[in-house]
């Protein structure tokens, strides 16, 4: 059963790029990079009880830092992709600092207001960001000298960073560094008295979620090609952190099937539905009223349910 | 190894806890030898757990210097005070209850190791830990339940879990909140006949209001009120003395 499933969504990544047109192709490019972003603040969120609304920082960032590096300062793809998530990082692990000092709604609202500091300034500094009209004209890396400019290939170029980040991302969770998040998550008094440095512990989630949130910004870059001021609004976190919620956090596939679905109603509905937000939001408010833990462990849930009921 | 040196594993002195203009803990001064069976008694609201607290780390004191083994911890957060060899457990269950009793203890050993910063092997690999974690569990005679998640076990059976956790960290001084609160007979027996085996080098310091069994477990006695500590000393002396008599048996 556990291997039919396996295999039930290995083919429906592998099997689509084959007879699928470019459009859906793309489609799938951008659910996958949605996924990776989702499922790096799912280790803020759902692992590690740190709700933030913030996180598109990571993900902006990283697009800036290496547009910026291979049109303006003339840097290969390779070395600016290296330095754009060191810079990451590092943001990470400063923004950690200053949104740490609270837990909670106190969180939530420092990382919503560093972000917005990243936003303004990216519309803002326009002699160095081009502002409202953003960075165009970018190019596609040639990873081992192969061109990802088609639809096609660029998919499995995607394909390949998302299952390496997924299996790092399940990696640390599973970890015993990965129980002791959880543990945190919970019960963080007990956590430190059992000899456990709670902030230690949440700083090092939060940096390790910035890289991932940075991965994703490199390759949200290059499936554009361009970048504007929106990868960082808030309205690019909400969407990510309703994907989390709706999909299942602190599972681990959850925060993907949300972001999936979010950027189905977003870019599928809405060329049939003009107001593809309002069903957005009605889809949103099922999920929770049936759903409340997200679709994941609602329909794991249902389908135990089923098989107990037809034994 | 100045930590060996010490006679005392536990030091306090003078210390004073205010909340605004509630002062909860006023010129409190103990010591407590290694191996040491101390029972701390008193009213409700007395200043019992604000003591504690301030022990463990959980509230920084006003003023006045916690020592343990001769070493100032006063400004030392919780974790370090347990890398110390402080253990405690809590008046209100605080475990993890989606995960089971064998997890739960297993966390209290992995605190203490260095393999808690590990992030890419599973605590399963560890089985060490795990067997450890199976015999703590034995000795508070939950074996049995030791795949089952907390929330599924009752309540006298979490207490135990709650003790199995500190024990698990083989603390040299552990403290005790109300380790009793709210057992049936059987279980006030079972748990104390398990205080009574915890090693004779670790000092423990006991809250608890069931006097009938605690006092058979302590060796002294410390009597607070209002914040302060109005009797201090070996455990016969102190329930004979007058002022016992007047504040808690309210004679």
């Amino acid at each position: 059963m556990r291997w039919t499933g396996i295999a039930l969504v290995a083919a429906s990544f592998l099997v689509p790029p084959f007879f699928a047109g470019d459009f859906y192709v793309n489609l799938a490019s951008q659910i996958l990079i949605a996924a990776i972003f989702a499922l790096s603040l799912n280790l803020l969120v759902g692992f590690g009880g740190m709700t933030s609304l913030g996180h598109a920082s990571y993900l902006g960032v990283a697009a800036y830092i290496s547009a910026l590096l291979t049109t303006r300062y003339g840097f290969g793809h390779g070395p600016a992709a290296v330095i754009s998530l060191a810079g990451t990082t590092a943001l990470a692990a400063f923004f950690g600092v200053i949104a740490l000092r609270a837990t909670g709604l106190g969180f939530l609202m420092i990382t919503l207001a560093l972000s917005q500091v990243l936003w303004g300034l990216a519309y803002r500094v326009s002699n160095v960001t081009n502002g409202d009209n953003g960075i165009a004209g970018l190019t596609r890396p040639m990873p081992f000298g192969i061109s990802i400019d088609s639809a096609v290939s660029f998919y499995w170029f995607a394909l390949i960073v998302a299952t390496f980040a997924f299996v790092m991302m399940t990696i640390f969770v599973s970890s015993a560094f990965g129980s002791t998040l959880k543990g945190v998550r919970d019960q963080s008094r007990r956590m430190a008295a059992l000899g456990f440095n709670p902030w230690m512990i949440r700083w090092i989630t939060f940096i390790y979620a910035g890289f991932w949130g940075g991965v994703s910004g490199l390759l949200y870059v290059y499936y554009n090609k361009y970048i504007h001021p929106t990868s960082l609004s808030t309205t690019s976190s909400a969407e990510a952190l309703l994907g989390v919620i709706a999909g299942g956090s602190g599972t681990l596939g959850g925060p993907a099937v949300g972001a999936a679905l979010v950027l189905l109603l977003k870019n599928y509905v809405s060329a049939y539905l003009e107001r593809w937000n309002m069903l957005l939001g009605l889809v949103f408010l099922f999920i929770v009223l049936v759903m409340p833990t997200g679709i994941v462990p609602g329909f794991s849930r249902l389908m135990a349910g089923l098989r107990g009921g037809s034994r | 190894m100045t930590l060996l040196t010490s006679d005392h594993a536990l030091e306090i002195v003078n210390l004073k806890k205010a909340f605004g203009g509630l002062v909860v803990t006023q010129d409190v001064s103990l010591t407590i030898r290694p191996g040491e069976r101390r029972l701390i008694i008193g009213p409700n609201g007395a200043g019992k757990t604000t003591l504690f607290n301030q022990i463990s780390g959980d509230l920084r004191p006003n003023s006045g210097e916690i020592k343990l083994f001769g070493k100032d911890v006063t400004p030392f957060t919780p974790y370090k005070r347990a890398h110390l060899g402080l253990s405690r457990t809590y008046q209100i269950i605080t475990l993890f209850s989606n995960d089971t009793l064998e997890h739960n203890v297993t966390l209290g050993l992995l605190g203490l190791r260095p393999s808690r910063w590990q992030m890419w092997r599973p605590l399963s690999y560890y089985g060490d830990l795990s067997t450890e974690a199976r015999r703590t569990l034995d000795t508070v005679g939950l074996l049995h339940l030791a795949d089952h998640p907390v929330s599924d076990i009752a309540y006298g059976e979490k207490r135990r879990v709650e003790l199995a956790m500190a024990l698990a960290q083989k603390p040299r001084v552990l403290l005790l909140d109300e380790p009793l609160a709210g057992l049936s007979n059987t279980e006030r027996a079972q748990v104390k006949s398990l205080i009574g085996s915890i090693p004779g080098e670790t000092a423990v310091i006991m809250i608890e209001h069931d006097m009938d069994t605690a006092l058979d477990l302590a060796e002294s006695v410390t009597l607070l009120n209002y914040g302060r500590v109005i009797v201090d000393g070996d455990r016969d002396a102190v329930i004979a003395d007058e002022r016992t008599r007047e504040v808690y048996l309210g004679v």
